[in-house]
């Protein structure tokens, strides 16, 4: 970590650390840190004006501007919301749109009075679809190992998320669904309609686990695409992951140097 | 022409380009966009095999002898297909036109097929334009960029009006096949520029016109395959598929393989190589030799040399009709490339077709 004026990686660089672990690419579902889209994060001044400088960098100069603009505003409330920080900055590198999104975040304006003339509304619906893509990945990823023992679809549509042992994926899906407000308790149906949270009839659980490994498997090939092509940006920075398949990444500590 | 093992396999790369990226051709207050563009061009070419990668000058602006070395004498391909990109507001003369591909196209005689573009909103002048340079080049195709800005408009949907009003006009000259981009793209800002639902309306209501959905919707894989198992017109343009994962992530890219054959099927894939982002040469062979990595995809459906003919070329020149030599066409018995309803998903009762 460049942590001008703190000595060591201490207490506040880890909490800041933390922190920044709650921000995710809302399309890959992953946290930014995994990602190596975090450049810096330095801290500067004395307990009475310490302000944290976080840097920020995607895998290409024409990264969708939107999601951008939601991971450099998700970053400044989770860093600035860190105890003992007076000030947060946050900004994106190396962006098309780096003057506008930082510009925009730094003043907490939205999204829309950002991009004057370039956007139509905010992007809480973007945010949201994102996450309902997440649930049916999410759900790939828990099921996957269940049919590989051999479970039929139909044994699946009886579970519920208590049935399922405990492990970090069924977690995540947990999380994404409380999220959107759909069940996710120990009785809830292990799978429901991402949209309205019902549970999946019969005779549609077969196109419905479908459908979670299409959309994993699509949010897999993102990944590995935008890690490839961050590599091939930061090639000093290269996450070590990188060449191998991304199922390798997931939970591995390829951190960024804060 | 590849051969492997006795097989031969006739090629058509459906989706190439012959563009000038250099600082000379960058419009003057637009060099970040122009520069940023190409850059982020050339950092796609790193996802293929390290000895393929070219010099970023090299990249800018690659020159005639080098694309007719790279896809037809190394790169095994019979018939190309250029896609033009204007992007005029960055490169002075264009990125990529109609008018550059189809002079290269004129030097070698049956080599190319020179696709050109329109965008409704040029309204009356765009109608003359196009039909000048269907009558100039004979085109049978257009590239399509839904998500492009154009004045106060911030991208347009193929089932707007004025768009319909251009594809039927399109169909009129004798257009019949439609390569929509819907993939990486900047524009427009806030909405989702990948979005294929325009596709499907057009598609339904254009049924005598083939839709190629090129880089298949990536990053938006799902939303292509749910859209292209309804209807039985769309394709799947699998350049950047290939380019982009094979190499680099050869288990996501069985993965895709897998789905998309699962929910497009074999006739409906065609293979571009996105030249000069990869050379063919990689790719074609790559493909050929491709198979699972392992049991773990053993749900998906099978691939056999028929399912490589069909996705490196016979599917593509079935679409635009390009004679393909005896030796190189299927055995008798493995159907009909292109066939509009041989996707196994778009027949009646199949769970996709009754639940999506």
């Amino acid at each position: 970590m460049t942590a001008s004026g703190l000595d060591t990686p201490g207490p506040l660089a880890r909490t800041l650390f933390a922190a920044l672990e709650t921000v995710r690419d809302p399309e890959l579902d992953e946290p930014v840190t995994r990602l190596g889209f975090v450049a810096s994060c330095s801290v500067s001044g004395g307990a009475e004006d310490r302000t944290v400088e976080v840097h920020l960098r995607l895998p290409t100069y024409f990264c969708a501007p939107n999601f951008a603009f939601l991971m450099v505003a998700d970053a400044y409330d989770a860093v600035a919301a860190v105890p003992g920080i007076a000030r947060a900055v946050v900004l994106l590198d190396d962006h098309f749109a780096s003057d506008a999104i930082n510009a925009g975040v730094a003043a907490r304006s939205g999204f829309a009075s950002s991009f004057e003339g370039e956007a139509l509304g905010e992007l809480d619906e973007l945010r949201t679809d994102f996450v309902r893509k997440a649930v049916m990945a999410g759900t790939d990823r828990v099921c996957r190992p269940l049919l590989a023992e051999g479970r039929g679809p139909e044994e699946l549509g009886a579970l519920r998320l208590g049935d399922v042992a405990d492990s970090p994926d069924l977690a995540h899906l947990r999380a994404r669904r409380q999220e959107l407000g759909l069940p996710a308790s120990d009785d809830a149906p292990l799978l429901v309609d991402p949209l309205t949270g019902a549970a999946v009839g019969i005779d549609a659980l077969p196109l419905h686990l479908r459908k979670a490994r299409l959309t994993g498997v699509n949010q897999e090939a993102n990944s590995g695409v935008c890690r490839g092509m961050l590599a091939a940006r930061y090639p000093d920075r290269a996450d070590r992951a990188d060449h191998a398949d991304h199922t390798a990444a997931v939970g591995s500590t390829a951190l960024p140097q804060l | 022409m590849y051969e492997k093992d006795g097989e031969k396999y006739f090629i058509v790369d459906s989706h190439m380009h012959y563009w000038d990226a250099s600082p000379q051709n960058w419009v003057a207050g637009q060099e970040n966009f122009a520069k940023g563009w190409i850059e982020c061009f050339h950092a796609y070419q790193s996802l293929g095999p390290p000895e393929t990668h070219w010099s970023i000058e090299h990249f800018q602006k690659y020159s005639e002898d080098d694309l007719m070395s790279d896809v037809f004498d190394k790169g095994h391909v019979d018939k190309a297909i250029f896609q033009p990109t204007y992007l005029n507001s960055w490169y002075s003369e264009g990125f990529n036109t109609t008018e550059k591909n189809g002079a290269l196209a004129e030097k070698h005689p049956d080599k190319f097929i020179v696709n050109t573009r329109f965008d409704p909103r040029d309204g009356d002048a765009g109608f003359k334009k196009l039909k000048e340079n269907i009558a100039r080049w004979g085109s049978k195709g257009v590239k399509l960029y839904t998500a492009e800005w154009y004045g106060d408009s911030r991208g347009w949907t193929l089932k707007d009006p004025e768009a319909y009003r251009y594809l039927e006009k399109a169909q009129s000259l004798g257009i019949k096949n439609v390569h929509v981009h819907k993939g990486p793209t900047i524009w427009p800002l806030d909405k989702d520029a990948f979005d294929v639902s325009d596709v499907d309306h057009a598609a339904t209501d254009f049924p005598e016109l083939n839709f190629i959905v090129e880089h298949v919707g990536l990053p938006r894989i799902e939303d292509f395959c749910f859209m292209a198992t309804q209807e039985p017109n769309v394709y799947a343009g699998l350049s950047v598929v290939i380019g982009a994962l094979m190499y680099a992530r050869p288990k996501f890219f069985a993965k895709v393989m897998g789905e998309l054959l699962f929910w497009v099927g074999e006739d409906k894939m065609t293979f571009g190589s996105d030249y000069g982002i990869w050379e063919p040469k990689w790719q074609v062979e790559g493909f050929v030799d491709w198979d699972y990595p392992s049991d773990e995809f053993s749900d998906y459906p099978r691939v056999n040399t028929d399912t490589k003919k069909k996705i490196l070329g016979l599917n593509a020149a079935r679409l635009y009709d390009i004679e393909v030599p005896a030796e190189c066409r299927l055995s008798s018995d493995a159907g009909v490339p292109a066939a509009r309803d041989d996707a196994a998903l778009v027949s009646e009762g199949s769970p996709a077709k009754a639940a999506v």
